[in-house]
């Protein structure tokens, strides 16, 4: 199963707003709100941290689930992200992209 | 409003996070607008270090919405180093200029960097009007091949066409313009005393029949807005704030001095001597500012528009108190509805006294 890496697309503004990250498109100004999980994938998306270990890391052992389950659901999750056009996502690591 | 932004805004209220930011990075300006409120001297401005610090302490206190706006932001060397930085920090980045020195290179930066809007002063579509109100030769010209380079980028611009006596005609021309050229168009008609508190640039405003066709054109206002009398004063509506100006967002000048908004020129620190955050947080000029609802304002809370009006309370303080009625907003109300302010009564009793 090969890794997955995760970056925030440069074309986006970003706020933790207390436990929610506020992601705004700058590009066709659509907003999203993501619940305190999510945000905190996305605050950990480095690009060189495969997505297995920041769940590990950063969800399984904050929101006390099931490892395997809170894989697939933020598998789930960075896909429609990546769809959305705010999240780069690659089998590989994603080097400097950002402005 | 978006849904996601309407809560974000309400939680940022209810939290006392500065949301929203207007930088001015200079008062400098290439232009001369008969109607500016800004004086163009280089006092003092922050250096690039300073505004640097200033956006990392901002990131950090959650402001989200960056306007960069002056005087003419361009002339700052440093410009687009600011924004790439602004940028880095996520923000949300808006950019308001003249657009006099964006050509194609600096059209093509403003999008790589990711601004999300360009906000460019079109007072006319009529070159001499609008060279003569700017006092800049060819400006027109050069502000809308910005405007035809920042689109052709793929960047969302917005037309600002400020309404003053010399353009009280030319509005729906320059919305056309805005059509044609791929723009957002946006009216605002109402001129605001210099920053210093001379109030002499308001003989520029447009007279009250003018005003009273721009309220009651849909094509401005929208379908309902300007149609209906205000609705009743409830609780609610008593204890509403006005604006989000000191609630969630503030302005901050080139000098570093915080303001509740860059139309509320009331001194509440500066970022020179005060962490960002220490303003915003325990400025008694700010605290005051968010101490106050409608049933504090002791002319408006029994007012008939108390409901409905726009009421700046940035304009209510260059009149002589924030708690006071703003006569420009006065003055809308009674062209959407016919009904005269309460303040409006007042100054009649007054004057028949």
């Amino acid at each position: 199963m090969s890794e997955k890496y995760i970056k925030p697309s440069r074309d986006i503004a970003a706020r933790m707003m207390v436990d929610e990250m506020v992601v705004m498109s700058v590009k066709d100004s659509r907003v999203f709100s993501l619940n305190p999980v999510a945000s905190v994938i996305w605050s950990a998306a480095d690009g060189f941290t495969p997505l297995r270990e920041i769940v590990a890391r950063k969800v399984v052992s904050e929101f006390d689930v099931d490892a395997e389950v809170a894989y697939q659901d933020a598998l789930e999750l960075v896909e429609e992200l990546a769809q959305e056009g705010i999240l780069l996502l690659a089998d590989h690591p994603i080097g400097q992209e950002r402005v | 409003m978006n849904t996601i932004l309407e809560n974000l805004n309400s939680k940022a209220i209810q939290l006392g996070i500065p949301l929203g930011v207007h930088l001015d990075v200079t008062w400098r300006c290439n232009e001369r607008c008969v109607h500016c409120y800004l004086d163009h001297d280089d006092l003092g401005e922050m250096t690039y270090d300073e505004i640097e610090d200033l956006l990392t302490q901002m990131a950090a206190a959650g402001v989200f919405f960056l306007t960069i706006s002056g005087g003419e932001p361009l002339l700052r060397t440093d410009l687009f180093a600011i924004i790439r930085r602004a940028r880095e920090l996520t923000f949300n980045v808006k950019l308001k200029t003249n657009g006099i020195l964006i050509r194609e290179k600096e059209a093509a930066l403003i999008r790589e960097l990711g601004v999300e809007n360009v906000q460019v002063s079109i007072y006319s579509h009529r070159a001499e009007v609008h060279d003569a109100i700017t006092k800049v030769k060819g400006s027109l010209n050069r502000s809308l091949d910005a405007i035809r380079f920042m689109v052709s980028q793929g960047l969302k611009v917005t037309i600002a066409n400020v309404v003053m006596k010399q353009t009280r005609f030319d509005y729906p021309s320059v919305q056309k313009l805005a059509g044609e050229l791929g723009a957002s168009f946006t009216i605002d008609p109402t001129i605001t005393p210099h920053i210093n508190g001379d109030r002499s640039l308001l003989r520029l405003n447009i007279d009250r029949n003018d005003l009273r066709e721009i309220m009651n054109d849909k094509t401005i206002a929208g379908e309902d807005q300007f149609i209906a009398v205000a609705p009743g004063a409830d609780e609610d509506v008593m204890d509403s704030i006005p604006c989000s100006a000191g609630h969630s967002a503030c302005y901050v000048s080139p000098y570093g001095d915080v303001y509740p908004c860059v139309q509320f020129p009331l001194p509440s620190g500066n970022v020179r001597q005060q962490k960002f955050i220490d303003i915003w947080k325990y400025s008694p000029q700010l605290e005051e500012v968010r101490s106050i609802r409608s049933r504090d304002l002791p002319v408006c809370s029994s007012c008939s528009h108390v409901a409905g009006c726009s009421r700046c309370p940035g304009l209510a303080y260059m009149e002589g108190s924030m708690r006071g009625p703003s006569t420009a907003d006065c003055e809308k109300s009674f062209v959407k509805t016919g009904i005269p302010s309460a303040n409006m009564l007042l100054k009649a009793a007054k004057a028949n006294a």
